[in-house]
């Protein structure tokens, strides 16, 4: 662990290479990981007088360049962690930032508590969770995660604990939920979980034939359904075009699952050490074999004929097993190989989402760049400052990005781009890599930015708060801060031991 | 894969192989950051390069052992360039050492030019190159350190260190495309070996940069003494037991 230097970051602090979680973006960044709140405060008091900026890092789940700073200094939380207090009756938890989702739920689940936005796998810490304002495949009826957090506080630029909540302080509070980490660091959240009365969920498949149905079965499903998730085959064209198969979710109510108590043991939420035989920790190198586009639309076509062909029936599965869906292949991101992926994902409004997906799709053929795996979901309205939810539905892709592609991947996710912004949809920073400034603007619209940025301005006046993502999407929040920028602060003696 | 060098720096290239690295590399067309002490060689060499009509030059002077300097001005100087895919380390120094002589301050002082200037370039470089998956490391060991020598007890700890340190970085760099390259001259007529006795083979500055940078243009990563023929004497040097090692008189 790269401990605070007692002297000089600049001089002295370790160099990093980061990668998003994506893997196709990367720098060299000076990186600390602070031990405790104070040491954290003397991180921000060093930087600021030398003129480095600071980005927060949890876990590294962000798939682009949201956690990192090649012109400054990244900030490891993760040793910020911890459960401070739980109450078991009324299901609130108050945790320090580093603290991931898997520790969450892993204290909560024995006594009927699950988080009530989870996003796909359980590693991201909760103040990454928080400044990103995850998603979960329930997000059209359970909102973001912001929505569970009853308070927070935010150590800001000048060392200062700021408490936030929505009716204290509740501007900043909207603010920095989904604010990117450039308003201060997330160091406590008060969070509302779920009531669960059982382990498990009953999990229904639905596979459709086409995009059309895709949308069709969603929408049926929709009333009815605690979590909706679609999963699509991109590699079709015409009459196969967005194939895929739907998973319904529901909660289990009191005594409909006789052994529902007994799943509340976190040693049954584990997922399967093994899959096919295989040891998990593995599986991604079995996966590399098939990382090529044939190999990969084959194995996607099997996936949906084996949906298309297997039991519709209702099933039960654990929770962990059916959120955490990523986290079944360790590493399963290193079969992309060594330059990696990017995820573009688009949120579309509801209107539009048909014929916008249809395009999307097709493009990412027309640039011979299929996805090698695509998600569906269904978003409602929420009301952060810089939420990216709308009344719609998004759509994932992950690409995989070689040194021969690399080009050609960016200028298809530059015309998706193009296409989201003229059917009047947005982007999520959580996954983003190639994202350019004028889509932000047109998306996010020019009011909310400039609250956006008043904000940042009176928490954070130095520009303190940068990071690499900030750089290239949101220009404007960036300040200058080379030594030759940055006056000395008198107040900071970088020599003090 | 050929290694492109375009845009280096080059520490310790006020004299020596450093010298003869950074003009041939302005030669071919670089841009080239030059970095030493002696600011008035600094502005020889760069001088004689800009003459010479070539690639672009940038001097800072600068003592490789006040490390805290070297994240700042390495940031500059990648900045000055533009980019940065190689660095070559040609900084070192060997004091005469007496016979019977034990002293610490010159063994320091050859662990901290030799060896700790070369992590404080190094590792900056190595991180920019693992990020971008591609680059050069070049640096002028010697074969000082392939044993322990009665002659020079810190200098050849200090070289076999930096072999080391350039193996790992080369084993832990290779998967990334990045190529790392150690060269191990015998003696090449420099300062640093003038006046010394019973020198033999003895190379030009120019003639072991011909020599580094060929090794390192194949960018396959690898080690080279230079020139070839000391393979021959450094074969017996290192299968020579140590109760006869012990007997020679270097």
């Amino acid at each position: 662990m790269k401990r605070v230097p007692n002297r000089s970051l600049r001089a002295t602090a370790a160099w990093q290479v980061q990668s998003g979680f994506g893997r196709s973006v990367r720098a060299a960044c000076r990186t600390v990981a602070p031990g405790s709140i104070d040491e954290l405060a003397e991180v921000f008091r060093l930087a600021r007088s030398e003129g480095l900026s600071v980005a927060f890092r949890g876990a590294g789940r962000s798939y682009g360049d949201a956690a990192m700073n090649r012109e400054g200094l990244v900030v490891d939380l993760r040793q910020l962690d911890g459960m401070l207090a739980w109450d078991p009756q009324a299901g609130i938890a108050e945790v320090r930032g580093g603290l991931t989702m898997e520790g969450l739920w892993r204290r909560t689940i024995q006594d009927g508590f699950w988080p009530a936005v989870v996003p796909g796998t359980m590693f991201p810490t909760l103040a990454g969770c928080a400044s990103m304002n995850v998603h979960g495949k329930n997000n059209f009826a359970a909102g973001p995660f912001g929505e569970h957090v009853l308070e927070l506080e935010l150590l800001t630029a000048k060392g200062e604990t700021l408490r936030c909540s929505p009716t204290e302080n509740p501007e900043v509070f909207t603010a920095a939920i989904g604010g990117l980490g450039m308003l201060g660091a997330i160091t406590r959240l008060k969070l509302q979980l779920k009531k669960v009365h059982s382990g498990r969920l009953r999990v229904t498949p639905v596979a459709a034939p086409n995009l059309e149905a895709m949308f069709d079965a969603f929408e049926a499903r929709l009333p009815r359904a605690d979590y909706l998730v679609g999963w699509l085959d991109s590699f079709p064209r015409g009459a196969g075009l967005g194939r895929g198969v739907i998973h319904q979710a529901n909660y289990l109510h009191a005594g409909e699952d006789p052994d529902g108590a007994a799943w509340l043991n976190v040693e049954r939420q584990g997922l399967p050490p093994s899959i096919f035989g295989f040891p998990k920790h593995q599986i991604w190198r079995v996966l590399r074999l098939f990382r090529s586009k044939p190999t990969w639309r084959l194995v996607n076509a099997a996936q949906y004929q084996k949906a298309a062909w297997g039991s519709k029936r209702p099933y039960l599965q654990s929770h962990v097993a059916f959120a955490f869906l990523l986290d079944y292949v360790p590493n399963w991101r290193l079969a992309y190989g060594r330059e990696g992926f990017i995820q573009i994902q688009i949120f579309v409004p509801h209107a539009a989402a048909r014929e916008t997906f249809r395009d999307v799709l097709r493009i990412a053929h027309d640039h011979g760049e299929p996805s090698f795996l695509s998600v569906m979901k269904r978003h409602r309205p929420d009301g952060f400052l810089l939420t990216h939810a709308l009344d719609g539905w998004s759509l994932a892709m992950d690409h995989r990005v070689t040194a021969r592609n690399r080009e050609e991947i960016w200028k298809l996710a530059h015309d998706v781009h193009q296409r989201v912004r003229a059917a009047g949809g947005k982007f999520y920073f959580a996954k983003d890599a190639a994202l350019r400034p004028d889509d932000v603007l047109q998306s996010y619209g020019a009011q909310t930015l400039s609250r956006f940025s008043a904000i940042k301005r009176r928490l954070d006046p130095d520009g303190l708060f940068a990071s690499d993502l900030v750089r290239r999407v949101l220009p404007q929040l960036a300040l200058d801060r080379s030594p030759e920028a940055v006056a000395p602060d008198p107040s900071a003696d970088v020599s003090r031991a | 894969m050929t290694a492109t060098l375009s845009k280096v720096i080059v520490v310790g290239a006020s004299s020596g192989i450093g010298e003869a690295v950074a003009k041939q590399l302005a030669g071919a067309g670089a841009s080239v950051a030059l970095l030493a002490r002696r600011q008035s060689e600094l502005d020889r060499v760069a001088g004689e390069i800009r003459a010479a009509g070539k690639g672009q030059v940038f001097v800072h002077a600068h003592d490789v052992t006040h490390f805290d300097e070297v994240p700042a001005l390495f940031e500059k100087v990648v900045s000055e360039l533009g980019g940065l895919d190689g660095i070559v380390y040609a900084s070192g120094v060997m004091p005469p050492l007496e016979e019977g002589e034990y002293a610490f301050a010159k063994d320091r002082q050859m662990v901290e030019v030799n060896l700790l200037g070369a992590m404080a370039w190094l590792n900056p470089a190595a991180a920019t190159f693992e990020a971008q998956h591609g680059g050069t490391i070049i640096g002028i060991s010697s074969i000082a350190g392939e044993r322990g020598r009665r002659g020079n007890p810190g200098y050849c700890t200090s070289k076999a260190a930096f072999s080391t340190y350039l193996e790992s970085l080369r084993n832990r760099l290779a998967r990334y495309g990045v190529n790392v390259t150690t060269v191990k001259p015998g003696f090449v007529d420099t300062a640093m070996t003038q006046g010394k006795p019973g020198l033999f083979w003895v190379i030009s500055p120019e003639q072991a940069a011909e020599t580094t940078l060929s090794v390192a243009r194949r960018g396959a990563g690898a080690q080279a003494i230079v020139p070839w023929r000391w393979n021959l004497v450094m074969g017996v040097v290192r299968t020579l037991p140590s109760f006869v090692f012990r007997r020679l008189n270097f």
